[in-house]
């Protein structure tokens, strides 16, 4: 099944990383390297994902996040929060602004794109 | 018409209604309601110091002194603003140590000496003889003038009169009769008089009234106010030279001066003003009102003088009547029968009140500090196997009383012609006037010694009897007048009224001059030259230091010895009576929160003292200390001990302020390891920061590096060329963790003090030079132009080298990554000035916000976060970079303006000096 993703992610080789891994699984990949980007693209694009950095220039990863969730028209698309910080209070800040999922870096790849899958499944 | 029994009558009804009030005031104490427990009662009772002698002398002094009556008025109004700091310690003192008079208070302080109380009592009765036998002619000479009413005639010279047929006589009889009545009641001397104290303040209520009465009715009823008095009196050149205050009296400046002094002293040495003033005082408090409200009092009474006195001169031209007795003879020739009545009442008061006081005074010292120590020393008596004394004790006091006025009258019979009432009193002043170096002295300097206050009372008391009490004498006729005269055997020089030739003074002043000369002079030269005995020493210390000394008690520390508690209770029972002195023993146990043990059988320091203190209530602190030695085993304390005790009790003090100050410093340490502890908090939460901040910037390359192993080990047919740029990123993201996991390391370093730094002479242009060149890749690769501008020569710097290079590579680095511009420029310039060199590093990129020219230095603070999207360096070089500038004692800043541009500086000593 392929979906269209959004990964807004400022650091270009974790970026570029992870776009070939999606792409390979055979979504449609966009990439923003900033807050202001990436909720420029959710509204451009419409993706059914954003793979979301929690340290973005400009618009945190939680803001993007809970504006996301603040619009009706994007309750469907799917979260996963992605961050070099995996303390139990980042995680549980990023859960409760809605995020559907929080992935802590350095991750398993193939554990990602199970993840991102079970999600779109699951919609 | 007033016949001679109206005037008795009305006396005695006068009298009868001071005993109703006394006995009420009694009753009232009795039933622990005191009535005189009340700064007005107490103040008023202070102004049983306004006598006959004010009451009706005043007047006559101004009649011929004009203004020249005031100093005994302006003296103790001006001692008394002191008296919150001379008379609340006497009063702490008396009150502590149960004194029952002034010459206990002397004896007490000097080692409780029996002979200084002797002294003291001695000088006490003499002196205030005259003054007494003043009272007793007031009263006699008002009683035969009023008789004469409506004639104005002036008594006859008492002396010759037969004695039976002298009023003064039997003035002098009723009025011991009724001082047995009033101060006797109770044998405690040292327990207050109640009924007596409000007596007294009754009587100064009345004696006010009486003058302000009189004075009202000369003032308003026979002329019309002030305004008219003074008028007329100005127009008389004999009465206008009154009205200046130094023409009047001989001697001018230096007379006031001396009467005011004097009268300071009277105030609160006679034995009469010691009794309301000290013994009978309920509060120390009362004190604080007295201050004022007695001032107020003298202001009142003496506001009428001069008008009564400018009366009596007008309306009695020519010194027909004694100008003493103005205060009566005016309303008598203006045929105002009550009032002169009300007049003759008041005298009667000012009268009878001091006497009552004064000699219950010099009974209690009499009786506690004269004949008591005496009779115990004769064994003959055998007193000591007497089971009650308390009825010798009372017997004493009441002889002593008729005695004393026997001897006033006496006095009266001898003398009291020769002189005018305020003379008289003056001669009793300068008596009472000697005790004023021991007293003083004795509560300010420890240094002043027994011998030193008995030489000094002697000394004095000679000059006073040889220079007063002589020619009063000569002059009646008991002694030949040539003595004043020609001197003593002819010797000019030795004449009494001109002592070694010291003429032009008044009697009083001359005489003041000699005996305080006199006095004062023995007190210090015998005080410093022989070295005082341990009792000495310790009373001297309890005295001065009363202030500090806390509770009764502190007598108790002098005491070393054995005795037996059941004797101290019956030698206390004998002089007390044996209920009192259960009593007695009843509240020392309860004191200690303790019932009293009856069996117990030996005595401690504290029950001694006890006893000691509560016996000189009754006897006298001389008296008390040699009948507590006959029943106890005191071994004798050296001067050393006594000495010792003190220190340790001054050393108590240090210690408690050593305490007192060690818990002020523990507060603070208190305080500042708080303080600290939250600094550590502070940094605990920092360095919790600093290592979150470290692990995420680890995981960021780990991130990179872990995602494309994976992808390469997962995908083997990826493409050769994808496969290359995977590689290329796994080498920097590797290169980066390295560079970030050393400048880690290096902080670490910096910061706990262990990095290692060479020190050598570094030239700047050199260190530009090779980072230029080692760098001149990248800024290829990058298509950055730089420009250096370096002088020729430049002074050589101390610092480290690697460091220098280091830091330029942070610099230029820095500005390469934000300088992405179209036309990307570093310009480096060096130049020297002021004692150092300074580089700086321009960049032509997007500048930097000035709130954040400060934050670039901090750890992990990546410049433009907001802006251009996160530099790829670690947020360390800058930080580091500025303290290794700082090591060499140079400072690194930033200048910059968003949009145009950032210049790095920093500046390196070159130790040539400015």
């Amino acid at each position: 099944m392929s979906a269209k993703i959004l990964i807004a992610e400022d650091e270009p080789n974790i970026a570029e990383a992870v776009a070939f891994l999606l792409r390979r699984a055979g979504h449609e990949v966009h990439v923003a390297s900033d807050g202001d980007e990436a909720l420029g693209m959710v509204e451009d694009c419409r993706p059914d994902l954003v793979l979301l950095d929690v340290m973005l220039p400009r618009k945190s990863g939680y803001e993007v996040c809970s504006e996301i969730r603040g619009r009706a028209d994007w309750r469907h698309v799917k979260i996963i929060m992605l961050s070099a910080r995996g303390r139990d209070a980042e995680v549980t800040k990023g859960l409760s602004l809605g995020a559907d999922l929080y992935v802590t870096k350095p991750f398993s790849t193939r554990d990602l794109i199970d993840q991102v899958d079970a999600l779109l499944e699951r919609s | 018409m007033l016949h001679s029994t109206a005037i008795i009558f009305t006396s005695f009804a006068y009298l009868g209604l001071l005993f109703a009030i006394a006995y009420y005031a009694d009753q009232r104490a009795d039933a622990g309601r005191s009535v005189i427990n009340s700064p007005y009662v107490y103040s008023l009772s202070l102004a049983v110091y306004a006598t006959a002698w004010t009451f009706y002398g005043s007047v006559g002094r101004a009649a011929s002194d004009g203004v020249g009556f005031l100093p005994i008025y302006i003296g103790p109004t001006l001692i008394i603003l002191l008296w919150w700091v001379v008379m609340r310690k006497i009063l702490r003192i008396a009150k502590r140590n149960r004194i029952t008079s002034l010459a206990d208070f002397i004896a007490s302080r000097y080692g409780k000496s029996a002979m200084l109380g002797g002294i003291v009592t001695v000088i006490a009765v003499i002196g205030i003889l005259p003054y007494i036998s003043l009272q007793l002619k007031a009263v006699s000479n008002s009683f035969s003038i009023l008789v004469q009413y409506p004639g104005i005639v002036m008594p006859a010279e008492s002396g010759a009169l037969p004695i039976r047929e002298d009023t003064a006589l039997w003035v002098a009889m009723i009025l011991a009769a009724f001082t047995i009545v009033f101060g006797t009641r109770h044998l405690d001397a040292a327990e207050h008089h109640q009924g007596m104290v409000a007596a007294i303040a009754f009587e100064s209520l009345v004696k006010l009234l009486a003058f302000l009465a009189v004075g009202a009715f000369v003032t308003f009823g026979i002329y019309d106010g002030f305004g008219d008095l003074f008028a007329r009196a100005a127009a008389e050149p004999s009465m206008r030279a009154m009205m200046t205050p130094f023409e009047g009296v001989a001697g001018g400046y230096a007379n006031w001066a001396w009467l005011t002094i004097l009268s300071m002293m009277a105030i609160m040495f006679l034995p009469r003003q010691f009794q309301v003033a000290v013994v009978e005082n309920v509060d120390e408090n009362h004190l604080k009102k007295a201050v004022w409200l007695f001032p107020f009092y003298m202001l009142a009474i003496n506001v009428f003088v001069l008008p009564i006195a400018f009366g009596g001169l007008l309306r009695f031209p020519g010194g027909t009547v004694d100008a003493d007795t103005f205060v009566l003879t005016l309303p008598m020739a203006e045929k105002q029968e009550l009032l002169a009545l009300l007049v003759f009442i008041g005298g009667l008061s000012a009268a009878t009140g001091m006497v009552i006081v004064e000699t219950i005074a010099l009974s209690t010292m009499v009786c506690n500090d004269l004949l008591m120590p005496v009779l115990l020393r004769m064994r003959s008596l055998r007193l000591n196997e007497r089971r009650d004394l308390t009825g010798l004790l009372l017997g004493i006091r009441r002889g002593a009383i008729v005695l004393i006025l026997l001897l006033g009258y006496l006095y009266f019979r001898l003398a009291g012609e020769a002189y005018a009432l305020v003379s008289i009193g003056l001669i009793s002043f300068a008596a009472v006037a000697q005790f004023a170096p021991a007293m003083l002295g004795g509560i300010f300097w420890k240094g002043g010694t027994r011998r030193g206050a008995l030489y000094g009372l002697i000394a004095g008391f000679g000059v006073w009897l040889y220079t007063l009490l002589l020619p009063a004498l000569a002059r009646s006729g008991w002694l030949p007048i040539g003595l004043l005269e020609h001197g003593p055997f002819g010797i000019e020089l030795l004449r009494p009224l001109q002592l070694f030739g010291l003429a032009g003074l008044d009697q009083i002043t001359h005489a003041m001059i000699w005996s305080m000369l006199a006095n004062i002079g023995a007190y210090v030269a015998v005080s410093l030259s022989i070295s005082p005995g341990a009792d000495e020493h310790r009373q001297a210390s309890l005295f001065v230091d009363v202030f500090s000394h806390t509770g009764e008690a502190s007598g108790a520390r002098f005491w070393r010895g054995t005795a037996s508690a059941p004797e101290l209770y019956h030698l206390l029972a004998r002089f007390i009576g044996s209920e009192p002195a259960t009593a007695a023993f009843d509240e020392f146990w309860r004191a200690r929160g303790l019932r009293w043990p009856g069996d117990q059988l030996v005595a401690d320091a504290d029950l001694v003292h006890y006893v000691e203190v509560q016996l000189a209530g009754a006897i006298g602190a001389a008296s008390a200390r040699i009948m507590v030695a006959s029943v106890a085993k005191e071994e004798v304390l050296t001067v050393d001990e006594v000495r010792a005790i003190l220190d340790e009790a001054s050393q108590v003090v240090v210690y408690s302020h050593r305490l007192e100050q060690k818990s002020r410093e523990l507060e603070a340490a208190t305080d500042e390891l708080r303080e600290a502890n939250e600094r550590l908090q502070e940094l605990d939460r920092l360095k919790d920061d600093f290592v979150s901040t470290v692990t995420h910037e680890l995981r960021t390359p780990l991130t990179s590096i872990r995602a494309f192993t994976e992808i390469l080990l997962d995908d083997p047919d990826i493409h050769v060329e994808q496969r290359k740029k995977f590689l290329g990123i796994l080498a920097k993201e590797a290169e980066r963790l390295t560079r970030l996991i050393n400048q880690v390391l290096d902080l670490a370093k910096i910061e706990s003090g262990n990095a290692e730094w060479a020190e050598t002479r570094v030239d700047m242009r050199e260190v530009i030079a090779d980072t230029l060149a080692a760098m001149d890749q990248l800024f290829r690769e990058k298509a950055v132009r730089v420009e250096a501008r370096l002088p020729d020569t430049v002074s050589p710097v101390t610092a480290d080298l690697d460091r220098m290079i280091q830091v330029m590579l942070n610099l230029l680095s820095n500005a390469v990554k934000f300088s992405e511009g179209a036309k990307p420029l570093i310009e480096i310039a060096l130049a020297e000035g002021d004692g150092c060199l300074r580089i700086d590093v321009r960049d032509n990129g997007c500048g930097i916000r000035p709130e954040d020219h400060e934050v670039v230095f901090s750890k992990f603070h990546q410049v433009g976060d907001a802006l251009t999207g996160k530099p790829r360096g670690s947020g360390l070089g800058l930080h580091i970079s500025r303290r290794i500038v700082e090591r060499f004692g140079g400072r690194m800043w930033v200048e910059s303006r968003l949009g145009s541009g950032a210049c790095f500086s920093f500046t390196l000593p070159t130790g040539a000096g400015p």
